[in-house]
């Protein structure tokens, strides 16, 4: 026991009266011990970042711990005033957050910034503080530590920004880290830097850390241990290797099943259909003004982008942020006018469409956004966000209702849905209503815009299914843009690989990703996290 | 113990109905507010006497609370009229006022500020440009001149006012319009091929229509205040018209003397616009609790 640097005993943390359940988090039991990885997987809601923000002393107002006890190098964290939570914070346990922007103050350079930690923390000379600082940045390999000593956050990357915040965190040599997501907002290259960084910091430091996620993968990378949580509740804990490979609790076993395979469903493709969308020598910069204090610049989003995709098939656009792929998404739907090139839909070049005769062509072309949050108006109806498709194009009214009551069962929600405002549905649910929406014209093409990266696993999984149940019944062609090549892997039939706004490499999904031959393609694929890991077949189906 | 209230489907609006009846300011100005309009609109129940009738016999009698009598509650001023009954009418010409006035710059800062908002470019930059002309002018100013070219009236005031308050509506609305134009409904309702107008009026006005009401409180506010400011000077309402900027206006020559005069309608519009700003802050809380700090 003396070896526990965190050990949690029957936590319950209760939520206000009015909540989905009582407690956020229930009778919840966990170690970290020195020089280990403690990861904490569950979906959203299930009170993993709770359990994280109970140990720091963060916990909102609104939620009490009620019960239980959070022993921290032997004292009972919970039961301790503001102040000596103030003095363990930073110092003796610190934490990391999945947001390194809004984890830094953008008025002062990330030098003072950290420089902060040894001055609340520690009696220390300026230079010996200047020289810590110095060796913290060197520790979490950035480049040139002179250089960012004296940057602002905003002029540094995601990744940069992330390593800052985690050279605050060990600044003063902390017993127990604990990092929420820290990895979930960066790009995949970037996500493997920063895990191989961990796994750096525990053998070096020997500190506990106490690392929260929702992507098994993650884990597989990372983890000594794993506890899966649902619902506040831990319903497996154990070894790395007992968890992911023999996992014994069904959620667990639902979870790991949801995790996306790197190989894909056999499916046959037609390669003699007839050319659904053709994209030529598509074109769009942004131009930035020049000012008095900067330069005019140009950004080329999307440069000569030229693909074409056959009736029925399923093309991937994959790419890290940045890359154009979402540009290239708003060029073909002329949400952003496009500088040059043709967009062929049959033999309709829907660039040279006039702006008033594009109506015509927008059943054509139907989309489905990324955020489930930010696609449906709050202020309406479901129904009445159904109807609109059809009653732009003429549609009676009492047909369109018909087609919506389908198009409901087709996504496998209730009629009375219809009736309803979107605040009463989760982001899954929100995510069907917005393909049943684009279905409603009766598209030819669909894209979904990084329609699943928003979801957890399993909701994540059931998407994908509905995706390609539809696909079937009504030979779709689709268009998915994603950054995750697992996903990608699972339901395209071709792929393109874009970075900054070029294409890279394309061809079909199994080519691609088994040989790659760009450089950039083959760094995308090593970067992916649990590799060494092959997903046991639990033969759940979900 | 909550079945009932999650049995209930919960529409947006059944949600703000929740949550305004657990809101003791936009409970207690609300309750303020609609006395003092219902006092507007049944004046002529309420009022002890004719506002314009004048008893020269019975000046400058002081309130019951100074030891007056009961039959001027709260006094006569310099021309012997009961100040209860001209306070009552008053209401009217301040509520009158502030609608109005609110109503006018509303349409018009709206219309600017969505169209600004939803197009940007050189639209915005008109728009921007016709703020700043705006913005330059001073309101009492411009009030002031416009009134005495044109002579004093409750028509004039009210336009004037009316014209020169849209400023507020068209710098919110359209930043607020760039926020929600740019949210993936109104993307997807374009994809959809919705013509322009529904675009605007199904998925960029009500998105949009908490600012608009809590910007409509503040100026119904200012409005007030500034006819009571015009009034005042002498150049909004005509006299013997009961109003409360006015019956400042009537008393300041008192104001050593009979300050109760001064009191009694400066506290009244003090009441009236604290409560409409307390309303405009309430109804932001109710309908976007996020927005509070």
């Amino acid at each position: 026991m003396a070896e526990t640097v965190l050990s949690i005993r029957n936590l319950t943390v209760d939520l206000p009266e009015g909540a989905d359940r009582p407690h956020a988090v229930e009778g919840l039991s966990l170690d970290v011990r020195p020089n280990e990885i403690v990861c904490i997987v569950g979906e959203s809601g299930s009170g993993k970042s709770i359990t994280s923000f109970a140990t720091m002393g963060l916990l909102p107002a609104a939620l009490r711990p009620s019960a239980g006890e959070v022993l921290f190098e032997g004292a009972d964290v919970l039961k301790m005033s503001e102040a000596g939570h103030a003095r363990l914070r930073g110092n003796r346990m610190a934490m990391i957050f999945q947001e390194p922007m809004s984890a830094l103050n953008p008025c002062y350079t990330v030098g003072d910034q950290i420089e902060e930690v040894f001055e609340t923390h520690a009696t220390l000379s300026r230079s010996a503080r200047r020289k810590r600082v110095i060796a913290l940045l060197e520790e979490v390999r950035l480049p040139d530590p002179e250089r960012i000593y004296h940057s602002f956050p905003h002029q540094l990357s995601g990744g940069q920004r992330q390593r800052i915040v985690i050279a605050m965190a060990l600044a003063m040599d902390p017993t127990l880290l604990i990092a929420d997501e820290p990895t979930t907002a960066l790009d995949v290259t970037t996500q493997m830097q920063i895990l191989k960084m961990f796994r750096r910091l525990k053998e070096e430091r020997g500190a506990g850390i106490m690392f929260v996620t929702h992507d098994f993968d993650v884990v597989a990378e990372i983890a000594d241990r794993v506890v899966v949580m649902q619902k506040g509740r831990v319903v497996e804990q154990g070894t790395a290797e007992e968890v992911l490979n023999h996992p014994t609790h069904p959620y667990t076993r639902q979870l790991i099943d949801a995790v996306p395979r790197r190989t894909r469903a056999a499916r046959e493709t037609d390669a003699g259909a007839e050319i659904a969308l053709r994209v030529q020598g598509l074109e769009k910069a942004f131009h930035t003004p020049r000012t008095l204090f900067s330069p005019a610049r140009t950004v080329r989003a999307v440069a000569n982008v030229d693909f074409t995709v056959r009736r029925g098939e399923t093309l991937g656009i994959v790419g890290e942020s940045g890359s154009g792929k979402s540009t290239l998404v708003r060029c073909l739907m002329r949400l952003t006018e496009p500088e040059d090139g043709a967009v062929w839909v049959g033999n309709q070049n829907l660039l040279e469409t006039q702006r008033g005769n594009l109506r015509a062509y927008r059943k054509e072309i139907q989309i489905v956004f990324q955020d489930p949050y930010g696609s449906l108006n709050p202020r309406r109806t479901i129904g009445d966000q159904l109807l609109e498709g059809p009653t732009n194009f003429g549609v009676p009214r009492a047909e369109a209702w018909e087609k919506a009551r389908e198009l409901m069962r087709i996504v496998k929600l209730n009629d009375e849905a219809l009736y309803r405002y979107p605040n009463q549905f989760s982001g899954g649910q929100r995510q069907r209503i917005c393909i049943a929406r684009a279905l409603m014209v009766e598209p030819s093409i669909l894209i979904a815009d990084e329609a699943v990266s928003a979801l957890d696993v399993s909701v994540q999984k059931e998407v994908l299914t509905l995706l390609r149940e539809i696909r079937e019944r009504m030979g779709l062609t689709m268009l998915f843009i994603t950054h995750d090549l697992r996903v990608a892997a699972q339901v395209c039939d071709s792929v393109i690989v874009m970075e900054k706004g070029r294409i890279v490499e394309s061809g079909p999904i199994d080519r691609v990703f088994a040989e790659p031959q760009a450089e950039y393609t083959r760094k995308l694929l090593s970067a992916q996290p649990g590799q060494g890991w092959e997903v046991p077949d639990l033969g759940v189906t979900a | 113990m909550t079945t009932a209230v999650i049995s209930k489907p919960l529409t947006p609006r059944r949600v703000m109905m929740r949550r305004a009846l657990r809101h003791k300011g936009f409970l207690m100005a609300g309750t303020v507010l609609a006395l003092i309009v219902l006092a507007a609109i049944f004046a002529p129940l309420l009022a002890p006497d004719d506002p314009y009738e004048q008893d020269l016999l019975a000046r400058l009698q002081v309130p019951v609370y100074l030891g007056g009598s009961w039959d001027h509650p709260l006094g006569t001023d310099s021309l012997g009229r009961d100040v209860l009954s001209r306070l009552i009418y008053g209401a009217r010409i301040s509520i009158l006022i502030g609608l109005i006035a609110a109503c006018v710059s509303a349409v018009i800062g709206t219309t600017l500020g969505v169209l600004a908002g939803y197009f940007g470019g050189r639209v915005d930059k008109v728009v921007q440009f016709l703020i700043n002309v705006r913005l330059a002018m001073p309101v009492v100013l411009v009030g002031l001149a416009v009134v005495s070219l044109r002579g004093g009236s409750l028509w004039v005031v009210t336009s004037v006012l009316g014209l020169l308050l849209w400023d507020r509506f068209a710098v919110v609305l359209r930043s607020a319009t760039m926020q929600v134009r740019s949210m993936e409904y109104v993307a997807a309702a374009e994809v959809l091929g919705a013509p322009l107008h529904r675009v605007l009026f199904k998925d960029i006005l009500p998105n949009v229509m908490n600012h608009l009401i809590v910007i409509a409180t503040l100026e119904m506010a200012h409005a007030i205040i500034l006819e009571a400011a015009l009034s005042f000077l002498g150049l909004g309402v005509r006299p013997p018209t009961p109003s409360w900027g006015l019956m400042i206006s009537e008393g300041k020559e008192m104001l050593l003397f009979d300050s109760w005069l001064i009191a009694t309608p400066g506290l009244a519009i003090f009441v009236l616009v604290l409560c409409i700003n307390m309303f405009g802050d309430a109804i932001r809380d109710i309908t976007a609790p996020e927005g509070r700090n």
